[in-house]
């Protein structure tokens, strides 16, 4: 509880900006290598060298030269792979979030306008969504309809919007209680009217943090059906098969494993902090914590 | 009260409902049904006894009915793959799967609250930042990594820990850990906030003016009170996130439960079993839910008596 008699803390958060700085240097570096990979990687992601197989990173006694990471069981670049599933697994999870705003947004917003039995079935699918454990649905999805990477963006897109519909819906109708909406109406704003015009600017804010949240829920949930054998399959790479597949060596080739299991977390760390930090900036109530 | 279970069991009936309407929806979508459910290696007239048996050859109303009523009387069809009712197959799983989810939540309940507590309580030290940053890490690590990370350590590196099965009390350390991980992030963030927000009331102010040791406060009124929030958390929010982390943990560790037989049965595409499971993981979900939901009502009279 914050009381008028608490000083402002000048120095808010200071423990994590750090921390927070050094994540979106990592956000930036990421995105912008996923962006470039297809000319700064050394190697296609896709051709073998069985000459070269389960070669050691650089440093290491039987080094291939140029393969920074090392090459995995089929002497493909497992930098150049990682690198590619980074751009993949980006590219999904922005598809999937996305896919999940449009949904969620959209429903949120209907089930925020327009009251009575519209909203309640709305917030009764949000409710049955949270309460159904969504990996295992994917399952079954994948299963029946086939890991092709459509049915995967579906599924990944999904995954989130029942957050997006309660963020909205909250909203709005926070804003329509307030006075100025109350006068937009007075003057004759038609609903439409009023959304685009009074509503939608006033949720870019809360939507751009929970798209971030969401961004690095989905590459959780990527990587993990990945890992699984479900989500991308081989010989495309992404960073979750390539753990998944590099399994198998791991006693000896732990490389294979190391890197896409680092490219993950990195992702997942900043691009949460990002979150975090936007969440922070956005919402008053919550500096003080 | 009555109102209140009422409304309980209304929506669990109905999320239920959704979860099998949406599996039968997947299951035709996909293709032939028969082709799916049937699996190879039949007769012709084996074939037609069966479509007949499953009423394929009706309206798809008909056979929604058809598959409502088999839900209702517990007929789900046999495995592919072993050739036994599917109900049996899954049946025998729930053990294992039990005790690794008993262990997690142990682990995770001794580990949060303890940590959820002194990240409110020293929010403003480096000890609540500390906390904080491991909450955040948890979040951050997704359970199939730190279970690599762990074995390569464990197992192949210092050679302590065995990876494959679950025979001994050793056979439990990394799976538990690797289940917990997302769990204790979720419930430390989550135990301090309610630590924070129950810290910052009236009556602790009381509580601290009547001379009460600061440890009574916080751990008897403050936690005292947080706790009933806490809980309906680990109700909530555990029981859906450790049925997707067993599906990962056990695979990775061939733990004979139903994560892995789920997994195992999505890629041998061994459906009866897969829509089974799916099915019976949802029925437990949505039961710890609405228990949840019944404790925090009883816990709780201002949530059992609003909106009715």
């Amino acid at each position: 509880m914050t009381t008028f008699a608490d000083p402002i803390p000048a120095k808010r958060r200071s423990r994590s900006d750090a921390i927070q700085k050094a994540a979106i240097a990592i956000a930036v570096v990421l995105f912008a290598a996923a962006l470039l990979a297809p000319l700064i990687v050394p190697y296609d992601p896709l051709a073998q060298s069985l000459l070269s197989r389960l070669r050691p990173p650089l440093g290491f006694e039987r080094y291939a030269p140029l393969h920074l990471a090392g090459t995995d069981e089929l002497g493909r670049d497992v930098l150049s792979r990682a690198l590619y599933g980074l751009r993949l697994t980006l590219a999904l999870a922005v598809a999937g979030a996305v896919i999940g705003l449009l949904i969620g947004g959209t429903l949120g917003l209907i089930a925020g306008l327009r009251r009575g039995w519209v909203e309640d079935t709305i917030m009764a699918l949000v409710d049955m969504q949270i309460a159904i454990p969504f990996t295992l649905v994917a399952l079954l999805i994948l299963s029946l309809m086939g890991s092709s990477l459509t049915v995967l963006v579906l599924v990944l897109g999904i995954a989130g919007w029942e957050q997006y519909a309660r963020i909205v819906r909250a909203e709005v109708r926070k804003l329509s209680a307030l006075p100025f909406l109350e006068a937009a109406r007075t003057a004759g704003a038609g609903p439409l009217y009023t959304a685009r015009r009074h509503i939608l600017p006033n949720l870019v804010s809360p939507l751009v943090v929970q798209f971030t949240l969401a961004l690095s829920n989905i590459v959780i949930l990527e990587s993990t059906l990945s890992f699984l054998g479900l989500g991308v399959q081989p010989p495309q790479p992404s960073l979750g098969s390539m753990v998944g597949l590099g399994r198998d060596y791991m006693p000896t080739a732990p490389w294979i494993v190391l890197t896409p299991a680092a490219l993950i977390v990195a992702l997942t760390f900043s691009v949460q902090t990002l979150g975090d930090w936007l969440r922070d900036r956005a919402d008053v109530r919550l500096r003080d914590r | 009260m009555i109102a209140y279970l009422a409304r309980v069991l209304v929506r669990s009936v109905v999320t239920l409902f959704a979860i099998v309407s949406v599996t039968f929806i997947a299951t035709r979508l996909s293709g032939n049904p028969i082709d799916t459910f049937l699996g190879e290696g039949l007769t012709t007239e084996g074939r037609e006894e069966l479509i007949r048996y499953f009423q394929l050859d009706r309206t798809l109303w008909e056979q929604y009915l058809a598959f409502l009523r088999g839900v209702v009387s517990g007929e789900f069809g046999l495995s592919f793959v072993d050739r036994r009712p599917v109900t049996q197959v899954v049946a025998e799983r729930l053990w294992p799967s039990g005790q690794l989810l008993l262990c997690a939540v142990a682990l995770t309940i001794a580990v949060s609250i303890p940590l959820g507590v002194l990240g409110a309580i020293f929010r403003k030290s480096w000890i609540g930042s500390a906390v904080m940053t491991v909450a955040f890490a948890g979040y951050a690590v997704p359970s199939f990594i730190l279970a690599i990370l762990m074995i390569l350590t464990f197992s192949y590196w210092l050679n302590w820990l065995p990876v494959v099965g679950n025979a001994t009390p050793l056979h439990y350390i990394m799976p538990t850990i690797a289940m917990s991980g997302v769990l204790v992030a979720a419930l430390t963030r989550f135990t301090r906030n309610a630590m924070l927000d129950v810290l910052g009331q009236d009556f602790i102010r009381t509580a601290r003016a009547k001379g009460l040791s600061e440890a009574r406060v916080v751990l008897r009124h403050g936690l005292g009170n947080a706790g009933v929030t806490v809980i309906s958390v680990i109700g909530l929010q555990i029981a859906g996130l450790a049925a997707a982390g067993s599906v990962v943990v056990e695979t990775i560790f061939s733990w004979p439960g139903i994560g892995q037989l789920l997994v195992t049965s999505a890629i041998t595409r061994d459906y009866p079993v897969l829509q089974f499971g799916v099915i019976a993981v949802a029925v437990a979900v949505v039961a710890i839910n609405a228990l949840t939901d019944i404790a925090y009502a009883l816990a709780d009279p201002r949530i059992r008596l609003a909106r009715s």
